[in-house]
């Protein structure tokens, strides 16, 4: 018995390696007939920077394309981009697909020739679908192709935790919530008040870093003009978004829980914070992350009316070798069906208003938050939104400010000092 | 060499007239000279691919403002240079950077001397405990940043829970420029003191034995041992790790990047809002691969290879002539 068992390990091991041997073989086989034959089999991938709900949409279009596999690659919100720009500059490594959001689009779009045109691929008779400015967004900047087609757009609201503002003495009911905040100086006087009911081991708010650029994006004009001219400086609309961030800081409002850190996911399941900015693919972060809290968050209007915040869009690099096949895949991922049921999946909302007065839109409640009714409260979000120009080096610019209101609220620095550092790191963003 | 000098003057005369000796004779010398060259070739290749051509590309690159977003490489000479030299962002790297490895290298040192001291005596499970000492060097350092950013968290860390018995409350670690370096320095030091302390034990067990019987029977206590036999002994390694931990230090950067993405979310290249630990190699990557500023880029890292030149040659120097009491 002793000679076949120390016989085995060896064994299993040259076999496993000869396995593996011949799986590589076959895969480089397969690669090869990939490029060769393109009637059989074709691979797609697809790079997204976090769960865009398309799983189930994926399954459903290989029913219909049994010759296509999709491959679905997730990458941190930051490493994405980043990455995206090496792989473009380098010729190689980018997907067949590539989710851009909101923040880097005018960074993409600003070279036309490293992304396919989806005129080619007839995809302009998207256009009477879309909301005019999401599809703008996705031109280059002479407006002459077509980079890339828009899956959400981010209409804000204000989700807020109803426990926590019982046990302060405010009124929890969403409609009265909604009432108390028209205004941010209004949001900030209900943080007051909060704040002075000492409910234990809570503040109003996590950080004022997405509230500084909700509140940015609610201005008619942001950090860029329409000629991509920085204005970040001389435009009062941002000044009076920092200045409010600030006044967030002073009153002692913030729990000082940096956005997408993981302090800040452990403060949604301990319920440290009782507001936050809530652009609706928010609403399925919250879900996530403060799995235990099902029906005691809810959604109220957003102060000092509507804006946008985040949402992406797909393209196509140039270096695909499926351009044809991404560009109809993409148009079926963002398909008017396909937006509802990404929707009811993960909260991120359409960007086809034709949409927003659909039944199937208009009538859907989440119990996790009270049974509020998300679809209407996004619809009138959404309808209200005043489309703002992105520049091109949009979310460098934010997080040089998102830097600066960190300093005030680490006690680095007073707002004047910090204002003035934030404007030069801004400008001397190349 | 005496035997085969002689044969030289007649192994080029007769070449040409017998022919089976001078060919060997010939490819044994061939032997001689080249396989060595082919031996050492495969590193110089590489060293070449990854060492060299990367020095030197990177140098014709700082010389150019060159992004990554456009075609267009414009030459401008030293301009990188001259911008980077009244850059306060990157003297405050470099500031964080020495101050770090500081409050890494120097406790983490004299800790690794006196662990290896612990275990060069008889013991038990001497095995056992090398390895454990080698441990934490094999963890993975994200795992180790995550963990310790946790650790070091403000509200929920439990540093901070400890903290709070003897009184102390809510210390926000990575907000402060100090408390910040110590919480990076401590994760440093965790990842190498013991893999210092395995080099000091292997210079320690060929220190010989007569020196510390002597000194025994002399009646030195082992602390005036270890300050008076085994230091001096062992110096040469001491000048290696302290210039490899120098050269190590200079070059920090996945702890300071982990460490923001921990307890900063958002922007967390630049080392916390006020770039409070934005170490030299992390200022170098967010001009490069998130401003894609290459030039400028290539210009910090060819000053920072400067850095890591004069610090490990300062440390050199001052190793080296601080004798110790045995000669």
């Amino acid at each position: 018995m002793s000679t076949p068992r120390r016989l085995l390990a060896p064994v299993v091991t040259a076999s496993a390696l000869a396995l593996s041997l011949t799986a590589c073989g076959s895969g480089a086989a397969t690669g090869g007939a990939d490029a060769a034959k393109p009637g059989e089999k074709i691979k797609l991938t697809v790079a997204l920077f976090g769960d865009f709900g398309f799983k189930p949409l994926y399954e459903e279009y290989r029913k219909t394309h049994p010759d296509v596999e999709i491959v679905e690659r997730v990458t941190k919100f930051d490493d994405h981009h980043n990455n995206l720009v090496k792989q473009l500059a380098t010729n190689a490594g980018a997907a067949d697909i590539e989710a851009v959001e909101v923040g880097f689009i005018s960074t993409f779009t600003a070279q036309p020739a490293k992304f396919r045109d989806l005129k080619e691929f007839g995809l302009d008779r998207r256009k009477s679908d879309y909301l005019d400015w999401k599809w703008q967004q996705g031109l280059s900047k002479d407006g002459s192709t077509l980079l890339g087609l828009g899956t959400d757009v981010g209409g804000l609201a204000m989700c807020y935790r109803r426990d926590l503002f019982e046990k302060a003495g405010l009124p929890a009911d969403r409609e009265k919530v909604s009432e108390l905040w028209p205004t941010w100086d209004a949001y900030i006087e209900t943080g007051k008040k909060f704040t002075e009911a000492k409910v234990p081991d809570a503040k109003f708010v996590d950080s004022p870093g997405e509230l500084f650029r909700a509140m940015v994006n609610q201005a008619p004009t942001g950090f860029y003009d329409q000629q991509d001219n920085l204005i970040a400086g001389s435009n009062p609309e941002v000044r009076k978004a920092w200045d409010t961030s600030v006044k967030v800081v002073q009153n002692g409002l913030s729990a000082k829980l940096a956005a997408f850190s993981p302090p800040w996911n452990t403060g949604f399941a301990k319920g440290s914070f009782a507001t936050i900015i809530c652009p609706a693919w928010m609403t399925a972060y919250i879900q996530d992350q403060a799995k235990d809290a099902a029906g005691k968050w809810d959604i109220a209007t957003v102060p000092g009316g509507a804006g946008n915040s985040g949402g992406s869009h797909l393209m196509v690099p140039t270096q695909s070798k499926h351009p044809k096949e991404a560009a109809e895949l993409i148009d079926f991922l963002t398909s008017k069906e396909n937006q509802v049921k990404v929707f009811k999946e993960t909260g991120s909302f359409p960007s086809i208003p034709a949409l927003y007065d659909d039944p199937s839109i208009q009538g859907f409640t989440k119990p996790f938050f009270n049974d509020a009714p998300v679809g209407k409260i996004y619809s009138e979000a959404a309808k209200a939104l005043k489309p703002q120009h992105l520049g091109p080096k949009e979310a460098l610019v934010r997080a040089a400010f998102g830097d600066g209101i960190g300093r005030v609220e680490q006690g680095k620095q007073q707002s004047e000092e910090a204002w003035n550092q934030a404007l030069k790191d801004a400008e001397t963003v190349k | 060499m005496a035997t085969r000098a002689p044969d030289r003057p007649a192994a080029t005369t007769t070449g040409r007239a017998s022919h089976r000796p001078p060919r060997r004779f010939l490819s044994h010398r061939f032997d001689m000279k080249v396989s060595p060259y082919a031996y050492v070739a495969p590193f110089l290749v590489l060293f070449c691919a990854f060492g060299v051509f990367p020095l030197v590309y990177t140098a014709w690159v700082s010389l150019h403002e060159w992004t990554l977003l456009s075609d267009v490489h414009r030459f401008i000479g030293l301009d990188n240079f001259a911008t980077l030299l009244g850059d306060g962002y990157f003297w405050n790297a470099t500031f964080n950077t020495l101050s770090i490895g500081v409050l890494s290298t120097v406790p983490q040192l004299v800790m690794a001397i006196w662990l290896a001291s612990l275990l060069n005596r008889p013991l038990r499970a001497q095995t056992f405990f090398r390895i454990t000492l080698l441990l934490p060097n094999v963890t993975s350092v994200v795992a180790v940043v995550v963990i310790f950013s946790q650790l070091f968290g403000r509200d929920f860390g439990l540093i901070n829970w400890v903290l709070s018995w003897f009184g102390v409350d809510g210390v926000a670690w990575s907000e402060g420029a100090l408390s910040s370096h110590v919480a990076l320095s401590v994760m440093i030091m965790w990842r190498w003191t013991g893999y210092n302390a395995l080099i000091f034990l292997a210079a320690m067990q060929a220190v010989p034995r007569e020196l510390y019987e002597a000194a025994t029977l002399d009646g030195a206590s082992p602390y005036t041992q270890l300050r008076r036999i085994t230091i001096p002994m062992i110096r040469p390694t001491i000048i290696f790790v302290v210039i490899v931990s120098t050269i190590g230090a200079m070059q920090i950067i996945a702890e300071p990047l982990l460490f923001g993405a921990g307890t900063n979310g958002g922007n967390i290249v630049t080392g916390g809002p006020d770039r409070q630990f934005q170490t030299l190699a992390l200022y170098v990557y967010e001009r490069g691969f998130v401003n894609f500023d290459f030039g400028y880029a290539s210009a910090a890292s060819w000053v920072m290879f400067a850095f890591v030149v004069v610090a490990a040659a300062v440390n050199y120097l001052f190793i080296s002539r601080s004798r110790g009491d045995l000669t």
